[in-house]
Protein backbone atom coordinates (compact mmCIF):
# COMPACT_ATOMS: atom_id res chain seq x y z
CA UNK A 1 0.00 0.00 0.00
CA UNK A 2 1.59 3.03 -1.67
CA UNK A 3 0.57 5.04 1.37
CA UNK A 4 3.94 6.87 2.30
CA UNK A 5 3.63 9.51 -1.07
CA UNK A 6 2.17 12.49 -0.51
CA UNK A 7 -1.70 12.37 -0.89
CA UNK A 8 -3.23 12.62 -4.05
CA UNK A 9 -6.81 13.93 -2.73
CA UNK A 10 -6.28 16.00 1.10
CA UNK A 11 -9.93 16.83 2.51
CA UNK A 12 -9.25 19.68 5.30
CA UNK A 13 -12.45 20.08 7.88
CA UNK A 14 -15.11 20.26 4.70
CA UNK A 15 -18.69 21.81 5.66
CA UNK A 16 -21.73 21.06 3.23
CA UNK A 17 -24.79 22.99 3.98
CA UNK A 18 -28.47 22.40 2.25
CA UNK A 19 -29.92 25.49 3.05
CA UNK A 20 -29.73 26.19 6.92
CA UNK A 21 -29.04 22.21 7.15
CA UNK A 22 -25.35 21.16 7.35
CA UNK A 23 -24.78 17.62 5.74
CA UNK A 24 -21.19 17.68 6.48
CA UNK A 25 -19.24 18.38 9.31
CA UNK A 26 -15.63 19.19 9.76
CA UNK A 27 -14.45 15.99 7.53
CA UNK A 28 -11.19 15.38 6.92
CA UNK A 29 -9.78 12.65 5.20
CA UNK A 30 -6.94 11.43 2.45
CA UNK A 31 -6.40 9.23 -0.78
CA UNK A 32 -3.16 8.34 -1.73
CA UNK A 33 -1.61 7.61 -5.33
CA UNK A 34 -2.92 3.93 -6.26
CA UNK A 35 -5.05 3.67 -2.81
CA UNK A 36 -8.87 2.43 -3.00
CA UNK A 37 -10.34 4.30 0.54
CA UNK A 38 -13.72 3.33 1.11
CA UNK A 39 -16.19 5.61 2.75
CA UNK A 40 -18.98 3.58 4.88
CA UNK A 41 -22.23 4.73 6.50
CA UNK A 42 -25.67 4.47 6.86
CA UNK A 43 -28.27 5.74 4.78
CA UNK A 44 -28.41 9.64 4.85
CA UNK A 45 -24.73 10.02 6.59
CA UNK A 46 -23.98 12.15 3.94
CA UNK A 47 -21.75 10.01 1.69
CA UNK A 48 -23.51 11.65 -1.53
CA UNK A 49 -23.50 15.07 -0.34
CA UNK A 50 -19.51 14.35 0.33
CA UNK A 51 -18.95 13.48 -3.19
CA UNK A 52 -20.96 15.96 -4.55
CA UNK A 53 -18.94 18.10 -2.94
CA UNK A 54 -15.66 16.67 -3.86
CA UNK A 55 -16.72 17.42 -7.98
CA UNK A 56 -17.85 20.25 -7.27
CA UNK A 57 -21.80 19.81 -8.16
CA UNK A 58 -22.29 20.77 -4.37
CA UNK A 59 -20.79 23.76 -3.22
CA UNK A 60 -18.56 23.35 -0.14
CA UNK A 61 -19.35 25.65 2.96
CA UNK A 62 -16.25 25.42 4.79
CA UNK A 63 -12.48 24.00 4.62
CA UNK A 64 -10.45 22.82 1.80
CA UNK A 65 -9.92 20.32 -0.74
CA UNK A 66 -6.62 19.91 -2.10
CA UNK A 67 -6.04 17.05 -5.37
CA UNK A 68 -2.52 16.66 -6.00
CA UNK A 69 -1.58 19.61 -4.27
CA UNK A 70 -3.36 22.26 -5.37
CA UNK A 71 -6.94 23.52 -4.12
CA UNK A 72 -9.50 23.01 -5.99
CA UNK A 73 -12.52 23.55 -3.24
CA UNK A 74 -14.03 26.30 -5.04
CA UNK A 75 -13.45 25.10 -8.68
CA UNK A 76 -16.65 24.71 -11.07
CA UNK A 77 -17.38 20.75 -11.76
CA UNK A 78 -16.09 20.60 -15.35
CA UNK A 79 -12.52 22.31 -14.26
CA UNK A 80 -12.14 19.62 -11.50
CA UNK A 81 -13.48 16.81 -14.54
CA UNK A 82 -10.55 17.96 -16.58
CA UNK A 83 -7.91 17.54 -13.96
CA UNK A 84 -8.54 14.34 -13.23
CA UNK A 85 -11.32 13.98 -10.50
CA UNK A 86 -14.15 11.13 -12.04
CA UNK A 87 -17.70 10.24 -10.50
CA UNK A 88 -19.69 7.29 -10.95
CA UNK A 89 -23.02 9.32 -9.38
CA UNK A 90 -25.36 7.44 -7.36
CA UNK A 91 -28.20 5.64 -9.10
CA UNK A 92 -26.09 5.53 -12.02
CA UNK A 93 -27.63 8.68 -13.64
CA UNK A 94 -26.82 7.62 -17.45
CA UNK A 95 -28.46 9.94 -20.03
CA UNK A 96 -31.26 7.80 -20.91
CA UNK A 97 -32.37 9.25 -23.80
CA UNK A 98 -29.21 8.63 -25.36
CA UNK A 99 -27.27 5.62 -27.13
CA UNK A 100 -24.77 3.45 -25.15
CA UNK A 101 -21.87 4.95 -27.11
CA UNK A 102 -23.33 8.48 -27.28
CA UNK A 103 -23.01 8.18 -23.79
CA UNK A 104 -19.38 7.20 -23.20
CA UNK A 105 -18.48 9.84 -26.09
CA UNK A 106 -19.77 12.22 -23.44
CA UNK A 107 -17.96 10.80 -20.70
CA UNK A 108 -14.87 11.47 -23.15
CA UNK A 109 -16.07 15.63 -23.19
CA UNK A 110 -13.86 16.43 -21.02
CA UNK A 111 -10.59 14.39 -23.29
CA UNK A 112 -12.95 15.57 -26.76
CA UNK A 113 -9.25 17.52 -27.95
CA UNK A 114 -7.98 13.48 -27.74
CA UNK A 115 -9.95 11.68 -29.78
CA UNK A 116 -7.58 8.93 -31.07
CA UNK A 117 -7.11 7.85 -26.89
CA UNK A 118 -11.28 8.32 -26.79
CA UNK A 119 -11.49 6.31 -29.11
CA UNK A 120 -9.34 3.72 -27.60
CA UNK A 121 -10.44 4.06 -24.07
CA UNK A 122 -14.09 3.13 -25.83
CA UNK A 123 -12.47 0.27 -27.09
CA UNK A 124 -11.14 -0.78 -23.93
CA UNK A 125 -14.57 -0.12 -22.42
CA UNK A 126 -16.34 -2.21 -24.97
CA UNK A 127 -13.36 -5.33 -23.77
CA UNK A 128 -14.61 -4.73 -20.18
CA UNK A 129 -18.03 -4.90 -20.46
CA UNK A 130 -18.77 -6.46 -23.59
CA UNK A 131 -22.75 -6.36 -23.53
CA UNK A 132 -22.27 -2.31 -23.65
CA UNK A 133 -20.73 -3.36 -27.45
CA UNK A 134 -23.41 -5.72 -28.16
CA UNK A 135 -25.96 -2.68 -27.24
CA UNK A 136 -23.83 0.08 -27.96
CA UNK A 137 -26.49 1.49 -30.44
CA UNK A 138 -29.39 1.39 -27.93
CA UNK A 139 -31.01 3.84 -25.81
CA UNK A 140 -29.10 3.72 -22.29
CA UNK A 141 -32.42 4.30 -20.39
CA UNK A 142 -33.47 0.36 -22.36
CA UNK A 143 -30.47 -1.07 -20.34
CA UNK A 144 -30.94 -3.05 -17.53
CA UNK A 145 -30.00 -1.86 -14.24
CA UNK A 146 -26.66 -3.62 -14.54
CA UNK A 147 -25.92 -2.67 -17.24
CA UNK A 148 -26.93 0.73 -16.77
CA UNK A 149 -24.03 0.47 -13.38
CA UNK A 150 -21.77 -0.90 -16.51
CA UNK A 151 -21.87 2.06 -18.24
CA UNK A 152 -22.08 4.72 -15.48
CA UNK A 153 -18.61 3.02 -14.48
CA UNK A 154 -17.12 2.79 -18.25
CA UNK A 155 -18.29 6.73 -18.76
CA UNK A 156 -16.20 7.96 -16.08
CA UNK A 157 -13.12 6.03 -17.17
CA UNK A 158 -13.69 7.86 -20.65
CA UNK A 159 -13.13 10.59 -18.20
CA UNK A 160 -9.42 9.40 -17.61
CA UNK A 161 -9.61 9.88 -13.92
CA UNK A 162 -6.79 9.89 -12.08
CA UNK A 163 -8.87 9.97 -8.99
CA UNK A 164 -12.80 7.20 -9.58
CA UNK A 165 -15.29 8.83 -7.50
CA UNK A 166 -17.67 5.85 -6.77
CA UNK A 167 -21.38 6.35 -4.93
CA UNK A 168 -23.47 3.48 -4.40
CA UNK A 169 -22.10 1.09 -7.13
CA UNK A 170 -23.91 -1.82 -5.94
CA UNK A 171 -27.23 -0.23 -4.95
CA UNK A 172 -30.22 -2.04 -6.12
CA UNK A 173 -28.27 -4.64 -8.17
CA UNK A 174 -28.83 -8.74 -8.04
CA UNK A 175 -26.29 -10.37 -5.89
CA UNK A 176 -24.52 -11.80 -8.94
CA UNK A 177 -24.39 -8.81 -10.60
CA UNK A 178 -22.52 -6.77 -6.99
CA UNK A 179 -20.25 -9.40 -7.24
CA UNK A 180 -19.17 -8.30 -10.75
CA UNK A 181 -19.09 -4.95 -10.32
CA UNK A 182 -16.96 -5.20 -7.33
CA UNK A 183 -14.48 -7.05 -9.14
CA UNK A 184 -14.27 -4.70 -11.70
CA UNK A 185 -13.76 -2.05 -9.20
CA UNK A 186 -10.94 -4.42 -7.97
CA UNK A 187 -9.62 -4.85 -11.22
CA UNK A 188 -9.27 -1.49 -11.90
CA UNK A 189 -7.55 -0.81 -8.62
CA UNK A 190 -5.19 -3.47 -9.23
CA UNK A 191 -4.00 -2.14 -12.36
CA UNK A 192 -3.54 1.58 -10.98
CA UNK A 193 -6.51 3.37 -10.53
CA UNK A 194 -6.98 5.52 -7.40
CA UNK A 195 -10.50 5.04 -5.86
CA UNK A 196 -13.12 6.21 -3.21
CA UNK A 197 -15.64 4.08 -3.04
CA UNK A 198 -18.60 4.96 -0.89
CA UNK A 199 -20.86 2.09 -0.47
CA UNK A 200 -24.01 1.22 2.43
CA UNK A 201 -22.34 -2.52 1.79
CA UNK A 202 -19.70 -2.01 4.09
CA UNK A 203 -18.69 -5.48 3.95
CA UNK A 204 -18.50 -5.85 0.27
CA UNK A 205 -16.81 -2.31 0.14
CA UNK A 206 -14.19 -2.98 3.05
CA UNK A 207 -13.06 -6.66 1.34
CA UNK A 208 -11.74 -5.04 -1.22
CA UNK A 209 -10.12 -1.77 -0.02
CA UNK A 210 -6.64 -0.51 1.52
CA UNK A 211 -8.07 1.61 3.86
CA UNK A 212 -12.00 3.00 5.32
CA UNK A 213 -13.59 5.42 6.95
CA UNK A 214 -17.11 5.38 8.47
CA UNK A 215 -18.84 8.55 8.59
CA UNK A 216 -22.46 9.19 10.65
CA UNK A 217 -24.52 11.95 10.06
CA UNK A 218 -21.98 14.30 8.55
CA UNK A 219 -19.16 13.62 10.84
CA UNK A 220 -16.01 11.05 10.16
CA UNK A 221 -16.25 8.37 13.49
CA UNK A 222 -13.97 5.83 12.81
CA UNK A 223 -10.76 5.34 10.16
CA UNK A 224 -8.50 2.32 10.12
CA UNK A 225 -6.85 -0.26 7.36
CA UNK A 226 -9.98 -1.95 6.30
CA UNK A 227 -8.88 -4.87 7.69
CA UNK A 228 -9.10 -3.46 11.02
CA UNK A 229 -12.49 -1.97 10.46
CA UNK A 230 -13.82 -5.39 9.71
CA UNK A 231 -12.90 -6.71 12.79
CA UNK A 232 -14.07 -3.89 15.13
CA UNK A 233 -16.89 -4.97 17.45
CA UNK A 234 -18.65 -1.39 17.00
CA UNK A 235 -18.54 -1.64 13.31
CA UNK A 236 -18.88 -5.02 12.55
CA UNK A 237 -22.67 -4.39 14.94
CA UNK A 238 -23.28 -1.31 13.33
CA UNK A 239 -22.69 -2.06 9.60
CA UNK A 240 -21.64 -5.46 8.66
CA UNK A 241 -24.98 -6.87 10.79
CA UNK A 242 -23.38 -9.75 12.89
CA UNK B 1 -60.36 24.78 -57.16
CA UNK B 2 -57.25 22.35 -56.53
CA UNK B 3 -54.86 25.43 -57.78
CA UNK B 4 -56.66 27.37 -55.69
CA UNK B 5 -55.50 24.87 -52.84
CA UNK B 6 -51.79 24.63 -54.50
CA UNK B 7 -51.47 28.67 -53.90
CA UNK B 8 -53.05 28.03 -50.35
CA UNK B 9 -50.49 25.42 -49.44
CA UNK B 10 -47.40 27.76 -51.12
CA UNK B 11 -48.36 30.37 -48.50
CA UNK B 12 -48.68 28.31 -45.67
CA UNK B 13 -45.61 26.21 -46.41
CA UNK B 14 -44.02 29.80 -46.81
CA UNK B 15 -44.96 31.17 -43.55
CA UNK B 16 -45.29 28.21 -41.92
CA UNK B 17 -41.01 28.04 -42.36
CA UNK B 18 -41.30 31.29 -40.25
CA UNK B 19 -43.35 29.92 -37.33
CA UNK B 20 -40.92 26.69 -37.76
CA UNK B 21 -37.75 28.76 -37.40
CA UNK B 22 -39.20 30.65 -34.76
CA UNK B 23 -40.71 26.97 -32.92
CA UNK B 24 -37.09 25.78 -33.65
CA UNK B 25 -35.78 28.69 -31.20
CA UNK B 26 -38.58 27.54 -28.82
CA UNK B 27 -37.41 23.96 -28.50
CA UNK B 28 -33.76 24.67 -28.37
CA UNK B 29 -33.58 26.86 -25.25
CA UNK B 30 -36.67 24.55 -24.12
CA UNK B 31 -34.83 21.03 -24.29
CA UNK B 32 -31.43 22.34 -22.55
CA UNK B 33 -33.19 24.24 -19.70
CA UNK B 34 -36.77 23.32 -19.24
CA UNK B 35 -37.54 27.30 -19.89
CA UNK B 36 -39.67 28.35 -22.28
CA UNK B 37 -37.74 31.87 -23.74
CA UNK B 38 -40.53 34.30 -24.32
CA UNK B 39 -38.57 36.53 -25.71
CA UNK B 40 -37.61 34.58 -29.02
CA UNK B 41 -40.39 36.74 -30.84
CA UNK B 42 -38.40 39.61 -30.00
CA UNK B 43 -35.07 37.39 -31.99
CA UNK B 44 -37.05 37.65 -34.77
CA UNK B 45 -38.48 41.41 -34.71
CA UNK B 46 -34.54 42.59 -33.79
CA UNK B 47 -33.47 40.40 -36.85
CA UNK B 48 -35.87 42.73 -39.10
CA UNK B 49 -35.53 45.89 -37.68
CA UNK B 50 -31.63 45.88 -37.77
CA UNK B 51 -31.36 44.96 -41.23
CA UNK B 52 -33.53 47.82 -41.85
CA UNK B 53 -31.65 49.99 -39.58
CA UNK B 54 -28.56 48.82 -40.98
CA UNK B 55 -29.65 49.44 -45.07
CA UNK B 56 -30.63 52.90 -44.10
CA UNK B 57 -27.39 53.96 -42.58
CA UNK B 58 -25.96 52.85 -45.78
CA UNK B 59 -24.97 49.45 -45.44
CA UNK B 60 -24.54 47.13 -48.80
CA UNK B 61 -27.74 45.01 -48.16
CA UNK B 62 -25.77 41.35 -48.07
CA UNK B 63 -23.95 43.13 -45.26
CA UNK B 64 -26.82 43.94 -43.38
CA UNK B 65 -28.40 41.31 -43.43
CA UNK B 66 -25.09 38.74 -42.00
CA UNK B 67 -24.89 42.31 -39.67
CA UNK B 68 -28.40 41.87 -37.99
CA UNK B 69 -28.53 38.45 -37.79
CA UNK B 70 -24.99 39.39 -35.64
CA UNK B 71 -26.86 41.85 -33.66
CA UNK B 72 -29.85 39.68 -33.04
CA UNK B 73 -27.17 36.72 -31.82
CA UNK B 74 -25.00 39.15 -29.79
CA UNK B 75 -28.91 40.35 -28.09
CA UNK B 76 -29.77 37.06 -27.41
CA UNK B 77 -26.00 35.85 -25.83
CA UNK B 78 -26.46 39.27 -23.26
CA UNK B 79 -29.87 37.61 -22.43
CA UNK B 80 -28.54 34.58 -21.23
CA UNK B 81 -25.32 36.36 -20.04
CA UNK B 82 -27.27 39.25 -18.08
CA UNK B 83 -30.70 38.03 -17.39
CA UNK B 84 -30.90 34.36 -16.74
CA UNK B 85 -27.47 33.43 -15.86
CA UNK B 86 -27.71 35.10 -12.96
CA UNK B 87 -30.62 34.23 -11.72
CA UNK B 88 -29.22 30.48 -12.34
CA UNK B 89 -30.34 29.13 -9.08
CA UNK B 90 -33.82 30.16 -9.61
CA UNK B 91 -37.29 27.96 -10.88
CA UNK B 92 -38.07 27.43 -14.64
CA UNK B 93 -41.30 29.35 -13.36
CA UNK B 94 -38.95 32.46 -12.02
CA UNK B 95 -36.74 32.32 -15.30
CA UNK B 96 -39.82 32.27 -18.00
CA UNK B 97 -41.20 35.30 -16.24
CA UNK B 98 -37.81 36.83 -16.53
CA UNK B 99 -38.04 36.14 -19.69
CA UNK B 100 -41.45 37.71 -20.49
CA UNK B 101 -39.47 40.82 -18.57
CA UNK B 102 -36.65 40.49 -21.19
CA UNK B 103 -39.25 40.73 -23.87
CA UNK B 104 -40.93 43.76 -22.81
CA UNK B 105 -37.43 45.35 -22.53
CA UNK B 106 -36.30 44.92 -26.12
CA UNK B 107 -39.44 45.83 -27.51
CA UNK B 108 -39.49 48.73 -25.86
CA UNK B 109 -36.04 49.70 -26.56
CA UNK B 110 -36.79 49.03 -30.38
CA UNK B 111 -39.56 51.45 -29.90
CA UNK B 112 -37.04 54.29 -28.52
CA UNK B 113 -34.82 53.14 -31.14
CA UNK B 114 -36.64 52.62 -34.24
CA UNK B 115 -40.59 54.73 -33.50
CA UNK B 116 -43.54 53.17 -34.40
CA UNK B 117 -43.42 52.74 -38.36
CA UNK B 118 -43.66 49.63 -40.57
CA UNK B 119 -40.81 49.00 -42.39
CA UNK B 120 -40.31 46.50 -45.23
CA UNK B 121 -36.89 45.15 -46.11
CA UNK B 122 -36.53 44.97 -50.09
CA UNK B 123 -36.76 41.39 -51.50
CA UNK B 124 -33.66 39.40 -52.01
CA UNK B 125 -33.42 38.86 -55.77
CA UNK B 126 -36.40 41.00 -57.12
CA UNK B 127 -39.91 40.52 -57.50
CA UNK B 128 -40.98 38.76 -60.85
CA UNK B 129 -43.69 36.35 -60.60
CA UNK B 130 -43.21 32.65 -61.01
CA UNK B 131 -45.69 30.03 -62.21
CA UNK B 132 -45.76 27.11 -60.46
CA UNK B 133 -48.60 24.86 -62.33
CA UNK B 134 -50.96 27.79 -62.62
CA UNK B 135 -49.99 28.97 -59.10
CA UNK B 136 -48.00 31.87 -58.48
CA UNK B 137 -45.14 32.67 -56.01
CA UNK B 138 -42.33 35.25 -55.43
CA UNK B 139 -38.55 34.11 -55.23
CA UNK B 140 -38.48 35.40 -52.03
CA UNK B 141 -41.19 32.57 -50.96
CA UNK B 142 -38.36 30.67 -52.54
CA UNK B 143 -35.35 31.82 -50.23
CA UNK B 144 -37.72 31.74 -47.40
CA UNK B 145 -38.84 28.08 -48.11
CA UNK B 146 -34.98 26.75 -49.40
CA UNK B 147 -33.35 28.96 -46.10
CA UNK B 148 -35.28 27.14 -43.59
CA UNK B 149 -34.61 23.95 -45.37
CA UNK B 150 -31.26 24.09 -44.73
CA UNK B 151 -31.31 25.33 -41.23
CA UNK B 152 -32.89 23.14 -40.06
CA UNK B 153 -31.36 20.08 -41.16
CA UNK B 154 -27.75 22.14 -39.58
CA UNK B 155 -29.26 22.13 -36.33
CA UNK B 156 -30.65 18.52 -36.93
CA UNK B 157 -27.07 17.63 -37.81
CA UNK B 158 -26.32 19.51 -35.02
CA UNK B 159 -27.50 17.28 -32.19
CA UNK B 160 -27.49 14.35 -34.27
CA UNK B 161 -23.86 14.48 -35.09
CA UNK B 162 -21.64 17.10 -33.07
CA UNK B 163 -20.09 16.36 -29.58
CA UNK B 164 -20.89 19.74 -28.64
CA UNK B 165 -25.04 19.17 -29.77
CA UNK B 166 -24.58 15.85 -27.29
CA UNK B 167 -23.64 17.78 -24.53
CA UNK B 168 -26.48 20.22 -24.77
CA UNK B 169 -28.79 17.24 -24.79
CA UNK B 170 -27.01 16.09 -21.47
CA UNK B 171 -27.42 19.08 -19.52
CA UNK B 172 -31.32 18.43 -20.53
CA UNK B 173 -31.64 15.50 -19.76
CA UNK B 174 -29.40 15.40 -16.22
CA UNK B 175 -27.55 18.90 -15.51
CA UNK B 176 -26.06 17.15 -12.57
CA UNK B 177 -24.53 13.94 -14.41
CA UNK B 178 -23.62 16.71 -17.55
CA UNK B 179 -21.62 18.40 -14.84
CA UNK B 180 -19.63 15.42 -13.65
CA UNK B 181 -18.72 14.62 -17.25
CA UNK B 182 -17.15 18.21 -17.35
CA UNK B 183 -19.38 19.76 -19.25
CA UNK B 184 -19.85 23.58 -18.78
CA UNK B 185 -23.29 23.55 -18.57
CA UNK B 186 -23.43 27.26 -18.49
CA UNK B 187 -21.99 27.64 -21.71
CA UNK B 188 -23.96 25.25 -23.33
CA UNK B 189 -26.82 27.35 -22.12
CA UNK B 190 -25.55 29.93 -23.53
CA UNK B 191 -24.52 28.40 -26.98
CA UNK B 192 -28.61 27.26 -26.77
CA UNK B 193 -29.71 30.88 -26.52
CA UNK B 194 -27.09 32.24 -29.35
CA UNK B 195 -28.66 29.17 -31.67
CA UNK B 196 -32.34 30.50 -30.61
CA UNK B 197 -31.72 33.87 -31.29
CA UNK B 198 -29.62 33.25 -34.95
CA UNK B 199 -32.34 31.14 -35.92
CA UNK B 200 -35.12 34.05 -34.67
CA UNK B 201 -33.29 36.63 -36.29
CA UNK B 202 -33.08 34.83 -40.03
CA UNK B 203 -36.46 34.08 -39.78
CA UNK B 204 -37.56 37.72 -39.38
CA UNK B 205 -34.75 38.59 -42.19
CA UNK B 206 -36.69 35.95 -44.69
CA UNK B 207 -39.99 37.16 -44.43
CA UNK B 208 -40.05 40.71 -43.38
CA UNK B 209 -39.93 41.25 -47.49
CA UNK B 210 -43.35 39.73 -47.48
CA UNK B 211 -44.59 40.49 -44.29
CA UNK B 212 -43.25 43.83 -42.52
CA UNK B 213 -41.77 44.64 -39.02
CA UNK B 214 -42.17 46.70 -36.76
CA UNK B 215 -41.13 47.30 -33.35
CA UNK B 216 -44.20 44.63 -32.26
CA UNK B 217 -43.95 42.20 -34.96
CA UNK B 218 -42.35 39.74 -32.23
CA UNK B 219 -45.76 39.57 -29.88
CA UNK B 220 -47.73 37.57 -32.93
CA UNK B 221 -44.26 35.61 -34.32
CA UNK B 222 -43.47 34.75 -31.22
CA UNK B 223 -46.94 33.43 -30.22
CA UNK B 224 -47.61 31.47 -33.38
CA UNK B 225 -43.48 29.59 -32.79
CA UNK B 226 -44.45 28.68 -29.49
CA UNK B 227 -47.95 27.27 -30.80
CA UNK B 228 -45.20 25.41 -33.64
CA UNK B 229 -43.28 24.51 -30.35
CA UNK B 230 -46.20 23.24 -28.43
CA UNK B 231 -48.15 21.94 -31.13
CA UNK B 232 -44.82 19.46 -32.29
CA UNK B 233 -44.46 18.50 -28.60
CA UNK B 234 -42.37 20.69 -27.00
CA UNK B 235 -38.70 19.98 -26.15
CA UNK B 236 -38.69 17.60 -30.11
CA UNK B 237 -37.03 20.37 -32.26
CA UNK B 238 -38.13 18.33 -35.51
CA UNK B 239 -41.82 18.22 -33.92
CA UNK B 240 -41.75 22.23 -33.97
CA UNK B 241 -40.72 22.20 -37.63
CA UNK B 242 -43.86 19.85 -38.71
CA UNK B 243 -45.92 21.79 -35.86
CA UNK B 244 -44.94 25.51 -37.76
CA UNK B 245 -45.24 24.04 -41.44
CA UNK B 246 -48.90 22.22 -40.03
CA UNK B 247 -49.48 25.37 -38.52
CA UNK B 248 -48.88 27.76 -41.58
CA UNK B 249 -50.68 25.71 -43.79
CA UNK B 250 -53.69 25.83 -41.44
CA UNK B 251 -53.74 29.36 -41.98
CA UNK B 252 -53.72 29.61 -44.80
CA UNK B 253 -56.33 27.42 -45.76
CA UNK B 254 -58.55 29.07 -43.03
CA UNK B 255 -57.65 32.25 -44.34
CA UNK B 256 -58.72 31.45 -48.42
CA UNK B 257 -61.45 28.67 -47.94
CA UNK B 258 -63.13 30.66 -44.67
CA UNK B 259 -62.40 34.59 -44.10
CA UNK B 260 -59.21 35.86 -43.48
CA UNK B 261 -60.47 37.76 -40.02
CA UNK B 262 -60.26 34.13 -38.40
CA UNK B 263 -57.02 32.58 -39.34
CA UNK B 264 -54.90 33.85 -36.24
CA UNK B 265 -58.18 32.49 -34.20
CA UNK B 266 -58.74 29.14 -36.51
CA UNK B 267 -54.94 28.47 -36.09
CA UNK B 268 -54.88 28.77 -32.30
CA UNK B 269 -58.20 26.74 -32.10
CA UNK B 270 -56.86 23.70 -34.04
CA UNK B 271 -53.73 24.24 -31.78
CA UNK B 272 -56.04 24.07 -28.40
CA UNK B 273 -57.95 21.28 -30.00
CA UNK B 274 -54.80 18.82 -30.80
CA UNK B 275 -53.38 19.83 -27.30
CA UNK B 276 -56.91 18.69 -25.59
CA UNK B 277 -56.61 15.44 -27.26
CA UNK B 278 -52.57 15.12 -27.33
CA UNK B 279 -51.43 17.09 -24.25
CA UNK B 280 -47.76 16.28 -24.98
CA UNK B 281 -48.26 17.09 -29.04
CA UNK B 282 -48.32 15.62 -31.75
CA UNK B 283 -44.34 14.12 -31.73
CA UNK B 284 -43.74 14.78 -28.15
CA UNK B 285 -42.97 12.04 -25.51
CA UNK B 286 -44.92 11.61 -22.29
CA UNK B 287 -43.95 13.73 -19.91
CA UNK B 288 -42.90 10.60 -18.24
CA UNK B 289 -40.61 9.15 -20.68
CA UNK B 290 -38.34 12.12 -20.63
CA UNK B 291 -37.56 11.76 -17.19
N1 LIG C 1 -30.96 18.15 -1.95
C1 LIG C 1 -31.02 18.08 -0.60
N2 LIG C 1 -31.64 19.05 0.11
C2 LIG C 1 -31.70 19.01 1.45
N3 LIG C 1 -31.16 18.02 2.20
C3 LIG C 1 -30.53 17.02 1.55
C4 LIG C 1 -30.42 17.00 0.13
N4 LIG C 1 -29.73 15.90 -0.24
C5 LIG C 1 -29.43 15.26 0.92
N5 LIG C 1 -29.90 15.94 2.00
C6 LIG C 1 -29.72 15.55 3.40
O1 LIG C 1 -28.35 15.48 3.66
C7 LIG C 1 -28.07 14.36 4.48
C8 LIG C 1 -27.04 13.50 3.79
O2 LIG C 1 -27.62 12.90 2.65
P1 LIG C 1 -26.78 12.04 1.60
O3 LIG C 1 -25.53 12.76 1.32
O4 LIG C 1 -27.66 11.72 0.45
O5 LIG C 1 -26.48 10.74 2.44
P2 LIG C 1 -26.05 9.29 1.99
O6 LIG C 1 -25.53 9.38 0.59
O7 LIG C 1 -25.02 8.89 2.96
O8 LIG C 1 -27.26 8.43 2.06
C9 LIG C 1 -29.39 13.64 4.72
O9 LIG C 1 -29.86 14.06 5.98
C10 LIG C 1 -30.28 14.16 3.64
O10 LIG C 1 -31.61 14.22 4.08
MG1 LIG D 1 -26.13 8.35 -1.03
Amino acid sequence: MPSSDAPLLEVTDLATHYGPIQAIHSVSLEVHPGELVAIVGANGAGKTTLLRTLSGVQPASGGTIHFDGEEITRLPAHRIVARGICQVPEGRQVFAPLSVEDNLRLGGYSQRRDGDWVAQKIAEVYALFPILHEKRGQLAGNLSGGQQQMLAIGRALLGRPRLLLLDEPSMGLAPLLVEEIFRVVRELHEAGTTVLLVEQNANAALQIADRGYVLETGKVVTSAPAAALLEDETVRKAYLGH
Amino acid sequence: MLDQILQFLITGVTVGSTYALVGLGFAIIYNASGVVNFAQGEFVMIGAMSAVWLLAVGMPFPLALLGAVAITTCVGLALNKFAIEPARGATVITTIIITIGAAIFLRGAALLLWGKDIFALPHFSGEETLYFGSATLLPQNLWVMGVTAVLVIAVRWFFDRTLTGKAILACACNKDAARLMGINVGLMLLVSYGMSAFLGAVAGILVAPIAFTSYDAGIMLGLKGFSAAILGGMGSSMGAVAGGLLLGILESLGAGLISSGYKDAMAFTVVLLVLIMRPSGLFGRKAADRV
